[in-house]
């Protein structure tokens, strides 16, 4: 999908920017569209300027330049509550004062709905997210993942086309995180809405999203699919940031269609994927999945074989963590499955690894 | 649960006995919860300990012996204890006989003897006016007296031909009296002895303590009016603003109350700045200058001034704590400013208008200094009557039963607030 068509999208960010100071840009040059009914994640550490884009969208804040496009209408001049844009907190703002009934039922009352078609709305955003027998308590005396519940059919009730999140798992503890990431899911496949998604966890945004817009420095490094994001990482940070990913540091030696032979620091030469480098003497960052490291006794051929030393060894039940000094790089981590016939390792062991060229993404410097 | 039951229960059996809970060696576990709290307890309340017996002594034991200050009224049973045993043969009606009259000379012989007449003749003089001159002049006279008494008091004061004073001593004559608070609603005791309302022109308290009331109210809002806007935008402003703006707030409030005060005079006298700013505009002629000070106007200005950081104070700090996503939740709810100000930001800082307005309410019912200073004669509150009844006319029993209604009415007044606010909005 690239970044799709600014003129069929939904959502469209054009050109944005944004700086609160006059003297640093906090969002540089985005561009973004987001198609109706898809699921994106805006991801990335904090600072890295995603939730400024959310309160952009939401009306919050306003660009410093550019326009942000919804259904094809500029909005930067349209005050947030005539966006009709449905949006969960992080600390999910449900109003203390009023009961969780009445929470749901106050954007449904600021647009002069009646009584009786409000209480038959409430009743049904409740009952999509299992709270129907919560109508009269208070925000007070519901648990953390029932406000978070709350939080979400109030953003829902007023039947907005699009809804953002803001890390609206952030305070739930793991188990329920994981539980709510997949009913989040389900209601948007459900109701067929749009969401724009801000959080700085990798899990719950590789579980959840359609597309993820990597964000780091103010601009997008990478906007693709959960699995490419993974498995094509596309510069050195989307390696880093997203999955564990092995670091090696060298120089380009030479190139060849869509191969390149990178040396090590260490002399050694090691067989990889091109992905941002042209010509030989570049500084590169190889990127390795450690799942993609194997124990190379198997007959089998690899582009790359080394010899190892193991170093660490943590038992993990499905797989074996494995750190090994390999290339001169002590940090070097592998998966080694737990198979009946690699749980002879043992620490100080020296054992052949081995790596295919794909895996091994030659990336920018940084 | 019954033993039985805890027998087929593994799990409970440790922990079970009798129905209830025990430690592991057989010993009740809230008992032994009581022991184990104990020594933090006394701990704790070694702690609070000397502030305790500091507001012991500084502040409830005087507070009560003003209270009883009130209704204490030793002076008439212990100078006139004959003339009171004489008189419980007296009707009532009209002027008592001759064993009366030859007790109260006794009294008096002796009252002069211990110079405590006039005592007495205060106390008298309290209830009817002319009680100070009829006693010490008789007084001075009574060891030259002989029998038949009655002509010669007579002849000694008018005060003493007139029923009324027999009838005080008879009614004041015990340990406690009600007649403080009798003067201090504007009540009187009629010939019958029934309470009544004074004459229209002796009429001051009800109405002084309806003034302050109403004073302390206005005070109230005017701070509210003005507290709120400047809490709200230190709430929302980045720190060093903020504190900026804090200190400008607290700034009056490290100043001397008499400077502040006195600065006001300088600023709304006749005279004053805002007088003579007013005049040079052409805005009103020299002769028409507006009033603005020694009045109510003036209290009010000065008063919400000096009350204004106890507003701003708790207003601040409650909605510094109220996280702007509330009101940006609203707006993404489709609530205009206004509503999602109203409907969403001012009911959270509910508390801070209640423990605001309570603490600006209660400091200015009672307020003297600034009233005494600015207020003239329609500024005055009941106050600066307290303090006149204490230091100039001395007549403690009535500072201290004006005293004591005031206290008993901001009480009630609280308690009314409490049952009106309910029990989750109080002082903050």
């Amino acid at each position: 999908m690239d970044n799709g068509n600014p003129s069929e999208a939904f959502v469209a960010f054009e050109r944005v920017q944004k700086s609160y100071d006059g003297e640093e840009l906090v969002v540089k040059d985005l561009n973004l569209a987001i198609g109706k009914g898809e699921f994106l994640t805006m991801l990335g550490p904090s600072g890295s300027g995603k939730t400024t884009c959310l309160m952009m969208l939401a009306g919050f804040e306003t660009a410093t330049y550019g326009d942000i496009l919804l259904d094809g209408n500029a909005i930067n001049n349209i005050p947030p509550h005539k966006r009709g844009i449905g949006m969960v907190f992080q600390n999910y703002a449900l109003f203390p004062h009023m009961t969780i009934g009445e929470n749901l039922a106050f954007p449904l009352e600021v647009r002069g709905m009646g009584k009786s078609e409000r209480e038959e709305k409430v009743k049904r955003a409740l009952a999509m997210v299992q709270m129907e027998s919560f109508a009269g308590r208070r925000p007070a005396q519901l648990s953390g993942g029932q406000q978070q519940r709350v939080a979400l059919a109030r953003a829902l009730v007023f039947e907005p086309e699009l809804v953002l999140m803001d890390e609206p798992l952030g305070a739930l503890d793991k188990n329920l995180r994981e539980r709510m990431q997949y009913e989040i899911k389900h209601l948007h496949d459900q109701l067929g809405i749009t969401v724009v998604y801000v959080t700085h966890d990798q899990t719950e945004a590789l579980t959840m999203s359609d597309r993820i817009a990597v964000f780091d420095d103010g601009r997008i490094q990478q906007l693709a699919p959960p699995a490419d994001l993974y498995e094509r990482p596309e510069n050195a940070f989307v390696a880093q940031f997203i999955g564990e990913n092995n670091k090696l540091m060298g120089k380009v030696d030479s190139v060849d269609g869509e191969s390149a032979m990178v040396r090590l620091d260490d002399g050694s030469l090691v067989k990889s994927l091109r992905v941002c480098v042209n010509e030989p003497g570049e500084e590169t960052t190889l990127s390795l999945r450690p799942e993609r490291v194997l124990v190379a006794d198997d007959g089998k051929d690899y582009d790359n074989t080394f010899e190892a030393v193991v170093e660490e060894l943590i038992y993990l039940g499905d797989h074996i963590r494995s750190r090994v000094n390999v290339c001169g790089n002590r940090d070097f981590i592998m998966k080694v499955p737990n198979s009946s016939d690699h749980h002879s390792m043992a620490v100080g062991q020296k054992v052949r690894v081995g790596w295919s060229m794909q895996d091994c993404r030659a990336l920018d410097a940084s | 649960m019954t033993q039985g039951d805890a027998a087929t229960d593994p799990s409970m059996t440790d922990h079970m006995r009798d129905g209830q809970m025990v430690t592991a060696d057989g010993t009740p576990l809230k008992a032994s919860l009581k022991r184990a709290e104990r020594r933090r307890k006394i701990i704790a309340l070694l702690f609070v300990a000397p502030l305790l017996v500091f507001l012991m002594i500084s502040f409830i034991i005087p507070i009560g012996q003003m209270m009883f200050r009130s209704v204490d009224n030793p002076q008439i049973t212990s100078t006139l204890p004959r003339t009171l045993e004489a008189m419980e043969a007296w009707d009532g009606q009209g002027l008592p006989d001759e064993p009366v009259y030859a007790a109260l000379a006794a009294d008096l012989t002796i009252a002069q003897e211990n110079r405590t007449v006039g005592q007495l003749a205060v106390r008298l003089n309290y209830e009817i006016s002319a009680a100070r001159g009829a006693l010490t002049r008789t007084a001075r006279q009574v060891s030259n007296m002989e029998a038949p008494y009655k002509e010669k008091f007579l002849d000694a004061h008018r005060l003493w031909g007139n029923p009324e004073i027999f009838q005080i001593i008879k009614r004041e004559g015990r340990p406690l009296t009600a007649s403080y608070y009798v003067s201090a609603l504007d009540r009187t005791y009629d010939a019958d002895g029934n309470i009544v309302l004074q004459n229209e022109n002796r009429r001051i308290y009800v109405d002084l303590y309806i003034r302050t009331l109403l004073m302390s109210l206005g005070i109230t809002f005017l701070t509210l009016l003005l507290g709120f806007p400047i809490s709200f935008l230190m709430s929302s402003l980045p720190m060093r603003y903020a504190n900026l703006l804090m200190i400008f707030v607290l700034l009056p409030f490290w100043t001397s109350l008499l400077v502040r005060t006195t600065a006001w005079i300088v600023l709304l006298q006749q005279q004053g700045v805002i007088n003579e700013l007013l005049v040079w505009a052409g805005f009103i002629s020299s002769d028409n200058r507006l009033g603005m000070i020694h009045n109510m106007t003036g209290t009010i200005i000065a008063m919400t001034h000096i009350l204004l950081p106890f507003m701003v104070l708790p207003l601040y700090s409650v909605m510094k704590t109220i996280p702007p996503s509330y009101v940006r939740a609203a707006r993404s709810l489709g609530a205009n400013p206004w509503v999602a100000f109203w409907r969403v930001y001012v009911p959270q800082t509910l508390p801070g208008i209640g423990a605001g307005a309570v603490l600006v309410f209660i400091i200015s019912i009672g307020y003297y200094i600034t009233p005494a200073l600015v207020g003239g004669q329609s500024g005055q509150m009941i106050s600066n009557l307290i303090a006149y009844h204490m230091q100039t006319s001395l007549n403690w029993g009535l500072a201290a039963a004006l005293g004591t209604i005031l206290l008993v009415g901001v009480l009630v007044l609280y308690w009314v607030y409490n049952k009106l606010v309910g029990a989750d909005i109080k002082l903050g």
